[in-house]
Formats: structure tokens, sequence, C-alpha cells
């Protein structure tokens, strides 16, 4: 019998593939007589097309083709569309403009899809883009989401005169009102969630190819979700299903930009048809600032009501979320279902009410970003609750223990059941680990050597895996939301485990390898993880919003009870016992209160060797799958606590320390739980201290479009983080998970700015803009706001 | 990038000839600006003129009061050099300061002047120091070298061959760091020898490095931090951009030259 490995930090199986070089990426696979595509992309943030002149680029050394949005008209090909139909306030459907995958009429952003360039070389194909002539007729442009609605912006798309797709809301207005109304306090913010480029390692990348002897597609994509990828884009190009096989080989990175079908993966794939050879595009680091879909981007006014003990009253959000030129993927339920529904945070905030108007502008299209909603929706409460503790001179940890949550099931007033936690738990553990009690002397000694310190908290809560399919297509989900697993027992015993949940970093192939060889009794060698094709997987939703583990790790366990229980009737007839007094441990199948047994490979050789088998009432094999669609979320919940000391001379602010206590349910592999945590909680202080997609207002071009002008997170930029895990177990689900692959990035922002205000409380600073840069925090110095009254 | 011919000449005048016959033909020393230019399609020049296999524009000499650092000397080579580390310590320090590990094993030091980005640190050194350019033509004094954005006093065909940096009684440089970029958002060199003190400011100017001479004149009375706080520095001639206002530049200025003070005081 094994020793038990769930639990335990098994060094990664992938790494020594990644390591050493030997990783597939889409830009790795070559296939013969392989031709490379070049987009011509919008320079102009909005313009209409009067006409696109692509004789020279046809005729250039090596093109193979040249197509336009015309073609694709010609061809009949769909727009890209959009998974989840938000209905507004009036009960009408939002607006979902056109999207065709080249650009047909107008450009509505910096990089939108003119032209495909499609030559036997790389550089043949970018000489020839040069070579197209566009005549357009530049329009005015409108970038910010606060000027999308202004009498006089420009109008993108016809279907949408005021540039609004939705304008939704959630909870219970009149009860907020009258909440507020009798409050003791309010606490009001106004600020943004500023826009975010992904920056995955691995740019996006395509490879199509089609074969005329079975008359179908194959696709290799960088891609989050190939069963989804696969779905939409048959739909476009009107083909059967069955002839496009997608394949994610290894991806590098995703966080949410790889879950979307992109204008290039369709343009790639119809034009392999066209061509019939295959096409690859791999993107420009530029193509990635301009073309993936971006994160956030929401202008908000939040106020929290508050009795004289500090307890919350009620919550009243107004949110505009920046949808960008057009409906990406998934964009529309970003800034709704996983974002105020959230407004509740940890906390028994009785009523809430929050009102989301979603517009367009000439900008890249914005959709999930790790967290996805659930950053925007922590940082309104977590920067509320905070103020408020400041303002009413409430310790900040007091003043959330005095709300949160503690009985459960807890019903929210936004929609959401929590099934369990312990908020006071992670807090207490996060006072302690941070050594809150000596603040008060680091920050005395700060102040002699002239800095500022700060402290700031975030005790976060986020949604998981979301589901169940049935309530989330009454929300508007045109998707459904469960996973797939299967579990092949080959004839000497070892195991392949086939899972929809795409890795692309997290580690999966340990985890879930972790968790069958643990249920199945052997050895982890013993089991391989394959993921990323449709070819060989039966189905999967694939891996956004933290849910693998909780979703198809479930999926996965189900079949394992598949396995157990035909094993056992295997079993039985090999021990000649009745199947009820098969007991299955440790990889072996024993006769209860005996020493007879047999072990898995043992019943897996008969299986597939059915010499002495029930083949009457059996069938031979050792084959299993299940899909599972989850009753609830889970809910991942934690308390972060962030440092930090502040130059007042240059307005820096350095993180000083870092302290992230989570729960996580129940956690399979803690290397990996810490190594997901580091990568989160870097991406969040990403958010706070240095990333900022800037437009520029009046031309609509793209300021921060490489890493000289766009600030990434790096290593000298973060402490070395401190962090744990405290396990309340999922309710639902057989693992006790609950996914940790956002935490970070969640709660990472609200902890930060927290603690800079706190640092600057004292100057008269109540709040400033993410993200807090030096000149920022230099200003905010300067300025001595007028002392708000109470 | 687009396509384009390369010559890796061996010998300066080789070097010399080729720029002059070649059309649209542009040096290339580290590479660590062009080269990334290039890829962007930025630049297309015609040819590219490699001037890795110039022995003579390689190689460091302390030479009683003036270090001499030929054109091709990689910032890791000033960075470790032992006769910089004798002669000009903030030299030294600077030049281990620059971009990453693998930009200073590539990068060099007649590439960065002739390249002239506002916002890198070897202008304000050579400024700073009142350093001469020496090409394969003349003598050029710094203070006429810097002529604005990405703009040099160089001539078509005229290649630098070495800088002569006066060696200071103390020198210190300090920057503030670009976030995005790590190139200076604001840097200053600060430098005193035998009465005269200069102070060479980068990434802030508009222009391109700029001597701050109202702090030399007050540094020049009184050599401490407290004689640079008083001076006021204007925004007027300072870049603003998505990454810092004048406003804010022009505080750095103060604050850092405040700082490069102290530390050259203190000997560090």
């Amino acid at each position: 019998m094994n020793a038990p490995l769930i639990g335990q930090s098994i060094k990664r199986k992938e790494d020594a593939r990644f390591l050493t070089g030997a990783g597939q990426y889409t830009d790795d696979v070559v296939l013969p007589g392989q031709t490379y595509a070049c987009f011509l992309r919008s320079p102009h943030a909005h313009a209409r097309i009067r006409s696109i002149d692509t004789a020279k680029a046809r005729s250039a050394p090596g093109v193979v083709g040249v197509f336009t949005g015309e073609d694709l008209a010609a061809a009949k090909v769909g727009g890209l569309g959009c998974g989840w139909l938000i209905t507004d306030v009036n009960g009408q459907p939002m607006k979902e403009p056109p999207h065709p995958s080249l650009a047909q009429g107008k450009v509505r952003y910096v990089g939108d899809h003119v032209a495909i360039v499609i030559a036997e070389t790389l550089h043949q194909a970018r000489d020839a883009a040069e070579l197209i002539a566009v005549d357009y007729e530049v329009l005015p442009a409108v970038v910010k989401a606060g000027d999308a609605r202004k009498p006089g912006a420009p109008t993108l798309h016809d279907d949408a005169p005021d540039n609004t797709c939705y304008v939704w809301s959630i909870g219970d207005k009149g009860a907020v009102d009258q909440a507020f109304s009798g409050a003791h306090h309010v606490t009001t913010l106004e600020f943004i969630n500023n826009r975010l480029v992904p920056n995955a390692i691995e740019p996006r990348a395509a490879v199509a190819s089609y074969s005329r002897a079975d008359d179908a597609y194959t696709l290799y994509v960088a891609n989050q979700n190939p069963h989804v990828e696969r779905l939409l884009m048959t739909g476009l190009l009107g083909l059967a299903e069955h002839k496009l096989r997608v394949i994610a080989p290894d991806v590098g990175g995703g966080f949410g930009s790889k879950i979307y079908l992109y204008a290039e993966d369709v343009v790639v794939t119809w034009a392999a048809k066209q061509l019939n050879r295959p096409v690859k595009w791999t993107a420009e680091r530029s193509e990635s600032f301009l073309s993936d879909a971006h994160g956030r981007d929401h202008v908000t006014k939040a106020e929290l009501a508050l009795d004289k003990n500090g307890k919350f009253l009620a919550m009243r959000v107004v949110t505009t979320a920046n949808m960008g030129a057009y409906l990406s993927t998934f964009a529309s339920c970003i800034p709704t279902i996983l974002y105020a529904t959230l407004l509740a945070g940890q906390y028994t905030t009785p009523v809430i009410y929050c009102e989301v108007t979603a517009v367009f502008t000439n900008t890249t299209p914005v959709d999930a970003y790790r967290g996805a909603g659930r950053p925007e929706a922590t940082y309104v409460v977590e920067r509320l609750v905070e103020t408020a503790a400041r303002e009413l001179k409430i310790d900040p940890a007091e003043i959330r223990r005095r709300n949160f949550i503690r009985e459960f099931p807890y019903q929210t007033p936004v929609a959401l059941l929590y099934d369990t936690g312990d908020y006071e738990a992670t807090l207490a553990e996060a006072l302690k680990v941070a050594d809150v009690a000596g603040f008060d002397a680091r920050r005395k000694d700060a102040e002699r050597q002239g800095k500022l310190r700060g402290l700031g908290y975030s005790t976060y809560i986020e949604a998981c895996g979301i589901a169940p399919s049935n309530v989330a297509g009454s929300l508007g989900a045109r998707a459904g939301l469960f996973e797939a697993g299967e579990i092949r027992v080959h004839p000497t015993g070892s195991v392949t485990v086939f899972t929809g949940s795409h890795a692309h970093g997290q580690g999966h192939e340990t985890t879930f390898a972790q968790v069958v060889a643990d249920r199945l009794g052997m050895p982890i060698e013993n089991v391989d993880i394959v993921h990323g094709d449709t070819g060989r997987i039966l189905f999967g939703m694939g891996t956004y919003g933290s849910r693998s583990i909780a979703v198809g790790g479930t999926a996965i366990m189900k079949a394992i009870d598949k396995i157990v229980a035909k094993g056992k009737k295997i079993a039985a007839h090999m021990l000649e016992a009745a199947e009820s007094d098969i007991e299955y441990a440790g990889g072996t199948f024993t006769v209860a209160g005996t020493d007879r047994k047999k072990t898995i490979a043992e019943v897996a050789f008969a299986a597939y060797v059915p010499h002495n088998y029930p083949l009457d009432k059996l069938e031979p094999g050792l084959n299993e799958s299940a899909f599972y669609d989850p009753t609830n979320f889970t809910f991942p919940a934690g308390s972060h606590i962030c440092e930090i000391e502040i130059d007042p001379d240059t307005g820096q602010t350095r993180i000083v320390n870092f302290t992230a206590i989570d729960d996580f349910g129940k956690v399979i592999n803690p290397m990996i739980v810490e190594g997901q945590v580091h990568g989160g909680l870097a991406q969040g202080i990403g958010q706070a201290l240095l990333e900022g997609c800037v437009y520029d207002p009046e031309t609509g071009q793209l300021l921060t479009g490489t890493y000289m002008d766009y600030a990434m997170p790096r290593a000298d930029d973060l402490p070395s983080f401190k962090v744990g895990t405290r396990e309340t177990p999922c309710t639902h689900n057989p693992l006790g998970v609950k996914g940790c692959g956002e935490a970070g990035a969640i709660g990472a922002p609200a902890a930060v700015i927290n603690a800079i205000t706190d640092a600057l409380w004292s100057r008269g600073v109540r709040d400033i803009e993410m993200p807090a840069t030096p000149e920022r925090v230099w200003r905010a110095l300067q300025t001595k706001p007028a002392k708000k009254s109470a | 990038m687009h396509a384009f011919e390369y010559h890796r000449p061996k010998s300066m005048k080789d070097a010399v000839s080729l720029l002059r016959k070649v059309e649209n033909a542009k040096p290339l020393a580290g590479g660590q600006s062009l080269i990334a230019a290039l890829k962007l399609r930025l630049a297309s020049p015609a040819a590219l003129i490699d001037l890795g296999g110039l022995e003579e524009l390689r190689g460091i000499k302390l030479d009683g009061g003036t270090l001499n650092i030929g054109a091709l000397t990689r910032h890791s080579e000033v960075a470790s050099s032992k006769d910089v580390a004798i002669g000009i310590p903030a030299l030294a320090r600077l030049a281990d300061g620059i971009g990453d590990r693998q930009i200073r094993n590539q990068g060099t030091l007649g590439g960065s002047l002739a390249n002239n980005d506002p916002a890198a640190d070897y202008p304000a050194a050579v400024l700073g120091l009142g350093a001469t350019i020496n090409t394969n033509r003349r003598a050029i004094p710094a203070d006429k070298f810097f002529t604005g954005l990405f703009e040099t006093a160089l001539k078509p065909g005229e290649v630098i061959v070495s800088v002569s940096f006066p060696l200071p009684k103390r020198a210190s440089y300090v920057k503030f760091r670009n976030a995005a970029s790590r190139f200076a958002l604001v840097g200053v060199f600060v430098s005193e020898s035998a009465g005269t003190v200069r102070v060479a400011v980068t990434g802030a100017g508009k222009d391109g490095v700029f001597r701050a001479k109202n702090m030399e004149k007050r540094l020049g009375e009184n050599f401490s931090a407290e004689a640079v706080a008083k001076t006021k520095v204007s925004p007027d001639n300072l870049g603003s951009d998505v990454h810092a206002s004048a406003e804010y530049r022009a505080h750095l200025v103060n604050v850092l030259a405040q700082r490069a003070v102290a530390a050259a005081v203190a000997g560090k």
C-alpha cells in the first residue's frame, strides 16, 4: 500500500520536459508545406475603410494568399460571438454588434484585423503586408469608459447608438436606499479599476491545416479550452464538429486571455482550406499587447452604510465597465455575474444594490483576466471596509470581525450561497504571521529614517467553478459549465487520465495524477494525464475561473468511482465472492475479513484478457468516463496583509511584507498551491503598483504597447511572500477542494492600496489611483485635500 | 526586420570606407538598441557595418590623469575593470547598473553614446565628467557632442574610437528607474574636480542629456546636498510622458542631485 499522495508537495511531473526544452508549444508545430501568416492591423482607433488595394501584396514574392473582410463575407464566415447573454434592466437583450474576424466597413481599435497575408516565409508575408494600401477615413475615437455615453461621443456600432451594451442591476434598490437614509455613517469612494494587459509568456499562436482526404481540419492553438474553441469555431465556419480537431498542446500561460475564440484562429483555419496548405500564425509581442483581450477597466462609485458600531447596513455600487470595441467571448458576464455577485465579500451586509453599465469604446476588447470580476469586486468591498474603519476609528481587523459571516450555509443578498468558510481563522493566522502586533514599532522606526509605513488588509472571497449549468443558463450562459474526465486502466495496471481541464502552467499533470494515484493506490509514475486535444478527450469546458480541481478533478473522481465499482465486480468473480463483500483500498480488492485479494493490475489484466471473466454480465475492458456538473460554486477565501514603506522624497513604494493566509479547502499539492499564490500575488501587486494600460485619449493609440512602457512586476519589485493555508473543506465535492489559481490576484490589489492609504492617512490622503506609481504617491503627498465632512 | 546587407570589416579604414560607399549603411556596435529597432521594423538600413571585428576599439587604460575607454568596450568590462574602479568608481557603478546582465555583456560605450538615447546612463557620465569623445577624425568635447534626442555631433562616416575621461576628485551617479523599461526616469551624475563642478542630467530633458548649471554654480560654492536642496529646477525644458510629468521629473532631479552629492561626499 502506498503512502497517501494527496497533501504531498510532489515535484512537478511536467517540469522535466519544460526545463529541458522538450515542451511542444504551438509555434513548435511544423507541418509539411506550411505557410506563414501576417495580419495587417488597423493603425487607427476608429476609421471607415473606403477601399483596400491588395494587388501589390498579391504579386509580392512568395505570397500565396491575401484575404480581407470582403472575402470572409462572401464565403459567409460568421462573426465572433459572445457566450453569455445579459438581459438589461428593461428586460431587453444586450447589444451584440457584429464582430467580423476581418474588418468589414470599419475598424474600431488600433490592432483591429484588416487583412491576412499568407506567404512561403514569414518575412515575405510581413513585407507583402506593408504593400497593402488601405484608404481610411479617420473618425473621432472614444477610449475611456466614462466618456462613452457622453453626448457627442462618437458611435462605434450602428446597433448601439449610445455605445451602450447593457445597463444591468442586481439587488433591492429600494431597501438599500432606505438603509442608507437612516445610516449613522456613509463611506463613499470613487475609483478606477485599471485596465491590464495579460502578458502570458507565450504569445498566442495558431497552426491550421485542412485534409482533402477526410474533408477535415486540424487546428493547433495556444488556448485554454480546446472543446469550447471547437464548438464556437465550427459554428462560425458552418462545419460539423467532427470535422475540426483542436489541439492545444503545451501552452505558456493564459490568465484568461487564451479562453476566447480569436479572429486570427478563425481566419487561419478558414484560409487553410482555401489554400490547401497549412497556415501558421504566431503573435509578436506587440500584437499581443494590441489584440489579446485586456482585463478590468471599471469606473466605480461605491458607498457603504454603517451603524455607530461599525456594522454594515447596506452597500450601493454603480459601475461603468469598458467592453472595448467588440464583445469578446465572455466579456458580458465578467462585470455582472462574476462581479456584482461578489459584493457581499466575507460580510453580513444585509442589502446590496449594484448597477453596471457596459460600454463600447475604441479599445482592445476586454474579457476575463486572472480573477475576472472578482478582483474588481474585492477592490470595491475591501477599500470601502478599510476606509470606513479609519473614518470611524475602528481597528480594520476589528471592523471585519464585527461583520464576518459566521454561520453556513449563508445566502448573500446578491445571489450566492456560501457553503462553508472560517474567516476569523484566516484573519487570526494572518495577523500572527504578519506580526501586526509589532507594526507600530516598525512604523516608528521607519519614521525615524524619514519613511512612511502603512499596513493594509484584504479579506477577500471568490467564487470558483462557476455552476450549476441550469442556473447559469437561466442567467444567460450559452454554454454548459460541467467538466468531463476519463480513466483508462491499461492491461498491466498503468493509467491514462483524459481530462477536459487544460493545463498551461497550473501543474495539473502532477496534481491530477496525485489524486488518481492516491485513490487507486498506485505509484504516481503509473499515471499520466492527457489534456488539450479534442481528438483524444471526450469533452471538456476547459480551464478558467480556478475551476480545474473542483470541477475537472471531481469528474475524474466520479470516473474513479466507476472504475472501482467495475473492478469490484471483476474481483468478486475472480475471488468467487459476493460483490458486496469486496473492499477496495490501496490498489487492492479484498474479500472483507479475509486475506483473499487481487491487485488492480490483476483485475485490469483480467478485464482485457477475459478468460476467467463474467462475460455474460460484464463488458470486458477497464475504461470509464464521467461528466460532472457542480451543484454550486466553491468559495475560496482568505486574509491578505500588506506592509509597505514609502520614500516621501520620491513617492516610491516598497512592499516590505506580504502575508497571505488562504482557505482553498483541501490542498492536494501544497508546493504547487504556493506557486499559484505567488504568481497571483505578483499579478495583484502588479496591478496595484505597476501595470496600467494607457490609451491616448484623443487618438486611441496604445501608449503602453511594449515592455519599455508597460511595467510588469519583476522579482525585485516583490517581497519574499509569507503564505499559508487553513482548510475548511468544500461541502459539495468529494475532494473538498475549492481552487487557488486566482486568489492572489483577487486579494492583493486592495491590500496594497489599503497599506498605501494607511501610510498617507495622517497626511490627509484618502485614496490613490492604481497603479500607485511614485509620481501619484508623490503628488498625493503634495496636495492636501480639504478635510471631508464625516 | 527587413532584409539588409551585413559587413564585418577587419580595419577601421575598411569600416569607414564601407560606411561611405554603401548607401544607407549603419554601424553596428553591441546592437542593444539597433537590433531591437530592426526587429520592430522601426529602422531599415540597407546595410549593417559590424564594428565587432575592430580590436583597436576595445580596452581600458588608466593613463596619468585620464581614463581612456575604447568605444567597443562592453558595459560589463567597464563595471568590472580595476582601472575604472581606481580612476572613476562612479563610472564603474554606473556601468554595472545599465539594463540587465545580457545587455551589459553585449552593449558598448560607443554604441550608447552614438545612439544618445535620452534616458541612457553613459551620456550623463560623459557630460558630467567633461569627457572627450575621440573619433576617427577628431576629438569632440562632451559639451559639443550631444545635440538632441538621438542626435550627436557625429558626421556621416564618423565613428567613435574611444572616450577620454579626466579623473575627478569625486563623483557619483544616482538614478531613479522607469518601472517598465528600467532606463533612467531621471539620472543625475555629479562630479567635482579641481574647482569645477559638473551636474549632468539624463532621462529628464526634452532634448536629452543636459547640464544643470545653476546647481553647478551653487555646488561650486558649497559642495553639499543642502546647497542642491535650495536650487530650483524648472520643469520647462523637461519631458512629460506616460511615465512622468515634467514637474515630477524636475522634483526628482533635485532629490537625486542631493543624493548624488551626498554619496560623492561620503565617497560612495
